[in-house]
């Protein structure tokens, strides 16, 4: 049996966070009661004309600098003719021979560390489509167009991904550079950003690529990789039985994990692309695109640069760490006692960085503070612990006031009463035991207690250290300092053993 | 009261010799009597012009003064018109009350012009006869038994007859220019971008531009100051300041360079030819001369225009159907049958024509043969039309290689009925401003002259064009039974 390499394009549609649509003045706000955000431009009344939102010009322009990519000086709407109930023109305007953005690529980081340069064939704006509404109504079909006209960004990568986890680290990294780049407010539930994903397979080792179906829609990472998966195994199966691939556009259904056939290319239409003449070709100068690149905030891999440069973090923690502009922020404030707002791209690093501190603070905002996020689904703007807030706790670690493992309980606390660490330290008497003499009596005692595991110790069971940390902790409430029981454990421990010698 | 000019209307206005009312209702009296026989008008708005021309006389009593306050005009049928049925000539529409008025209607309204009703025109402005529209044919005042040519024919006929001082019209390959010419009256199709299109139906986009029909440049000329500027909703509409086109009417044209377009001279009809030779002895008359110009892709217009024009229709039109407004038809079973039948059941059949050459022409297989081909094409009669601009001030010709024919002469022959546009759809592919004058009789039946002038060159068009009517007198001229 032949070994199968797969093959993988996305299409990715990122929603432009505009106030008002692409092409009219209505506003582009989710959720609003059904066409209740539709102009008459939008329903495509008689006589109306469509005038470019230039906001939208401007985010796809910055998009293309992002990804280092050609921003065209002219390019140029398209109409893409098709008839559907949502799509009120009988055509869409969007760009075809002519996009606004260019060949450009991105870097992701796989699974096991390294590094993968994907290519972006193009990013073309145009305008979304109405919702076709079944539920609830007899015998008719409703349609939304609230949606209608509300601006996209197609960015369309390179047949460049060979795997669906490939696929996911590529899309979640756009997904971080759009929200980055405040052009995207990234929601995937309300389909701000989601994909179409063109999958083949082929002997590996073979050049010619096999023949694609495109997958329409995915608006998870786990759709896009359960999608991808459920896909590559069905052609597969396909050519090992000596069957064909068809280049069709399938549907995948999350419910019953499998994708399906939705046309094939012999029903597909032919979109009788031509230029809109409604519309203007958009010119670019460059005073344009310096102006648009002055505003560029620094991007995801420039801030994990240098996180691992200036705080000493490990490739992997800077990666995590600049996934958001927010999650950045609210490290960098922990680490930057001014709490400075980050620097852009190419500023001077603060002098005399702990990296001691920097990656104590990277623990915590990727352990205790992720998982109180995730377990309440927050997002990090939402935090109820502050940045300021736990740098405070932090402090206390650092200086010895508690042990690490009474600074989670702090935590907790902290999260939910929203206290400083400082006054729930204090309030609960957590302050740490450092004073030896204190920890010796309390060791002595135990040790006098429990002369049994004391013989069983002596005897070679080396595990009963743990059975006396454990004990000298009951007695002090968990506040003796670990090192320094240790150090006294060990010790007297030891000095017995000697003594008996 | 009728056969006054604009201006002398406004004086008289002013003078409080006549009421706007009284002069809104001289015209929808000579509408309600002349109109059957013409079929020039299809919405009446008698109730509310009445309604408009009293505020108008109060506000002009209270000493407000907007260029064109209190004179009545009737709107071609293709542009909206908040509250009243906009229906392009189409059973498309014939149910369709337009929810707000297009950028012309709109300007027009704030300069204080009275609508009294719809023109009749070809459907969705497709036609040279006005023979194409749902509401029947439009019958030429100078002979009802021949049309007044088109699209805009109502507004060419109503204009001629004297329902209305002046109309508005839309020219995308000659639909002012023809019918004014057929007709005897005075038509302008400004430069491309001159004049918004918003809230005008479209038909194709690239070439479609609303423009005047009135009964000499002088009523043009103050009309088109009205309509013309930048409308930020229209975003082929050109940000150029709007001259004042009544201001330079009088400039004397010593020193006028005219060139003679060999290609409109070659195959003219010799009668035809005479009108534009006698026309031109009375340029030269005035200080003009004239040389010979040659555009050698001109006679590739009609083939261009009728790949470029069905292209952007068959695109156009897509947003008629059956969902959202207009016709739906009876009970569909499903989607498809929604669509096949809504359109197929509202839509005439030179609109079905044009939308399936249209389609065909984007298609993927034919689009580089056809309509970037076209498109090229068109670029090079710009071209050859600035080279020729380059030597002289305007292009003089023919508006129409024949005068009115008989209504049904041309229904079933396309090709033939294309061929009337000839002499005009270059302007339009070259979105140069054009305008066509009256200039003497072939049959007895009224015969253009087209001028045709640089992009933005409208004041040297209408300049040239009242001059003519300063020593001519064809544009005073009635058809008899509407003096």
């Amino acid at each position: 049996m032949s070994e199968w390499e797969t093959v993988i394009g996305l299409e990715i549609h990122a929603q432009l966070a505009t106030r008002s649509k692409i092409f009219s003045a209505a506003a582009t706000a989710y959720g609003a009661p059904p066409n209740t955000q539709a102009s008459l431009v939008d329903l495509a009344y008689p006589g109306v004309l469509p005038v470019l939102n230039a906001e939208v010009v401007r985010m796809a322009v910055k998009f293309g600098l992002a990804i280092g990519a050609q921003v065209a000086r002219r390019s140029v709407f398209a109409r893409k003719n098709y008839f559907y109930p949502d799509l009120p023109k009988g055509y869409q305007i969007s760009q075809y021979e002519l996009p606004v953005v260019g060949r450009g690529k991105i870097q992701v980081m796989l699974e096991d560390g390294s590094r993968k340069t994907i290519g972006i064939t193009r990013a073309h704006l145009e305008e979304d489509a109405g919702k076709s509404l079944h539920e609830g109504l007899a015998n008719a079909s409703g349609i939304d167009l609230n949606r209608a006209g509300t601006p996209l960004l197609e960015i369309v990568s390179e047949p460049d991904m060979r795997s669906a986890k490939e696929a996911v680290a590529y899309m979640k990294k756009i997904h971080t550079l759009v929200r980055y780049l405040n052009i995207c407010d990234g929601n995937m539930q309300e389909g701000s950003f989601r994909c179409d994903a063109n999958v083949s397979v082929r002997i590996l080792g073979q050049e010619k690529f096999g023949t694609r179906a495109e997958i329409k829609n995915l608006n998870s990472f786990r759709f896009v990789e359960k999608a991808i998966n459920y896909e590559v195994a069905r052609q597969i199966d396909l050519l090992e039985s000596g069957a064909k691939v068809f280049q069709e556009t399938r549907l995948y259904d999350s419910d019953k994990n499998e994708t399906r056939s939705m046309r094939s290319k012999e029903e597909a239409n032919d979109y009788r692309y031509f230029p809109d003449p409604d519309l203007l070709p958009v010119e670019i100068n460059e005073h344009y695109i310096q102006a648009v690149k002055n505003t560029l905030p620094e991007l995801p891999d420039d801030k994990a640069a240098r996180f691992a440069r200036d705080f000493g973090l490990s490739t992997y923690d800077a990666g995590v760490l600049s996934t958001s502009r927010d999650l950045g922020d609210y490290f960098e404030a922990i680490v930057n006692p001014a709490g400075v707002v980050p620097p852009l791209a190419g500023a001077v690093p603060p002098a005399a960085v702990n990296t001691e501190y920097a990656k104590l603070a990277a623990n915590w905002v990727m352990g205790e503070l992720s998982s109180a996020l995730n377990r309440e689904a927050l997002d990090i703007s939402a935090a109820r612990v502050t940045a300021v807030a736990l740098n405070g706790l932090l402090l206390r670690i650092v200086d010895q006031t508690i042990s690490g493992k009474i600074a989670k309980e702090v935590f907790g606390a902290m999260w939910l009463h929203g206290q400083s660490a400082d006054s729930i330290i204090a309030l609960q008497g957590l302050t740490q035991i450092t004073d030896t003499s204190t920890i010796e009596g309390v060791v002595d005692t135990v040790i006098a207690a429990n002369p049994k595991q004391l013989a069983d110790y002596r005897a070679g069971k080396d595990k009963l250290f743990g059975f006396f940390v454990g004990q000298v902790m009951k007695v002090t409430e968990g506040k003796a300092n670990p090192g320094q029981l240790n150090e006294l454990l060990k010790a007297k421990l030891a000095r017995s053993e000697s003594g008996g010698a | 009261m009728h056969d006054l000019s604009i201006g002398d209307l406004l004086s008289r206005l002013a003078k409080g010799e006549v009421s706007s009312v009284e002069l809104t209702q001289h015209f929808l009296s000579r509408i309600e009597r002349l109109n059957p026989g013409l079929n020039a008008v299809i919405t009446l708005t008698g109730p509310q012009a009445l309604q408009d021309a009293a505020v108008a006389d109060r506000r002009r009593v209270a000493g407000e003064r907007t260029p064109l306050l209190g004179i009545p005009l009737i709107h071609k049928d293709i542009f909206c018109t908040d509250g009243v049925r906009t229906s392009c000539g189409s059973r498309m529409l014939d149910n369709f009350i337009a929810p707000y008025d297009a950028t012309v209607v709109a300007r027009l309204k704030s300069a204080g012009a009275i609508m009294l009703g719809k023109a009749n025109m070809d459907e969705f402005a497709m036609g040279s006869s006005n023979e194409t529209s749902f509401y029947g044919p439009v019958k030429n005042p100078w002979d009802t038994t021949r049309v007044p040519g088109g699209s805009s024919g109502g507004s060419a006929a109503a204009v001629a007859a004297r329902l209305a001082p002046f109309a508005t019209g839309t020219d995308t390959g000659g639909s002012i220019r023809q019918p004014a010419a057929l007709t005897g009256v005075t038509g302008v199709k400004p430069t491309y971008g001159r004049v918004s299109r918003y809230g005008l139906i479209a038909f194709a986009s690239s070439l479609d531009q609303a423009g005047v029909f009135a009964r000499s440049a002088a009523d043009a000329a103050l009309v088109l100051r009205e309509i013309a500027g930048f409308d930020v909703r229209d975003s082929t509409s050109v940000d150029v300041p709007v001259p004042d086109y009544s201001a330079s009417l009088s400039t004397p044209l010593k020193g006028l360079k005219i060139g003679l377009l060999k290609e409109f001279f070659t195959g003219l009809e010799p009668r035809n030819e005479m009108l534009i030779q006698d026309a031109l002895k009375i340029y030269r008359s005035l200080g003009a001369t004239t040389v010979d110009v040659s555009l050698p892709s001109l006679p590739l217009s009609v083939p261009v225009y009728y790949v470029v024009a069905p292209a952007e229709c068959s695109s156009n039109l897509s947003r008629f159907d059956g969902v959202r407004f207009g016709y739906r038809c009876e009970q569909p079973k499903d989607l498809m049958d929604l669509y096949k039948r809504s359109r197929g059941e509202g839509f005439g059949t030179e609109v079905k024509r044009r939308i399936m050459t249209g389609t065909y022409v984007l298609c993927a297989g034919y689009f580089d043969a056809y309509y970037l081909k076209a498109q090229k094409i068109r670029r090079l009669i710009t071209d050859e039309f600035l080279a020729a601009f380059a030597q002289v001030d305007l292009l003089v010709g023919p508006t129409t290689p024949t005068p009115a024919f008989p209504i049904g002469a041309k229904v079933d022959d396309p090709l033939t009925m294309y061929l009337n546009d000839i002499y005009t759809i270059g302007a339009n592919l070259a979105g140069l401003p054009a305008l066509s004058l009256p200039c003497g009789y072939v049959d007895q039946l009224p015969m253009g002259l087209q001028l045709v002038g640089p992009h933005f060159a409208e004041a040297r068009l209408l300049n040239a064009a009242h001059q003519f009517q300063q020593v001519t007198d064809w544009h005073r001229h009635v058809a008899h039974g509407y003096e």
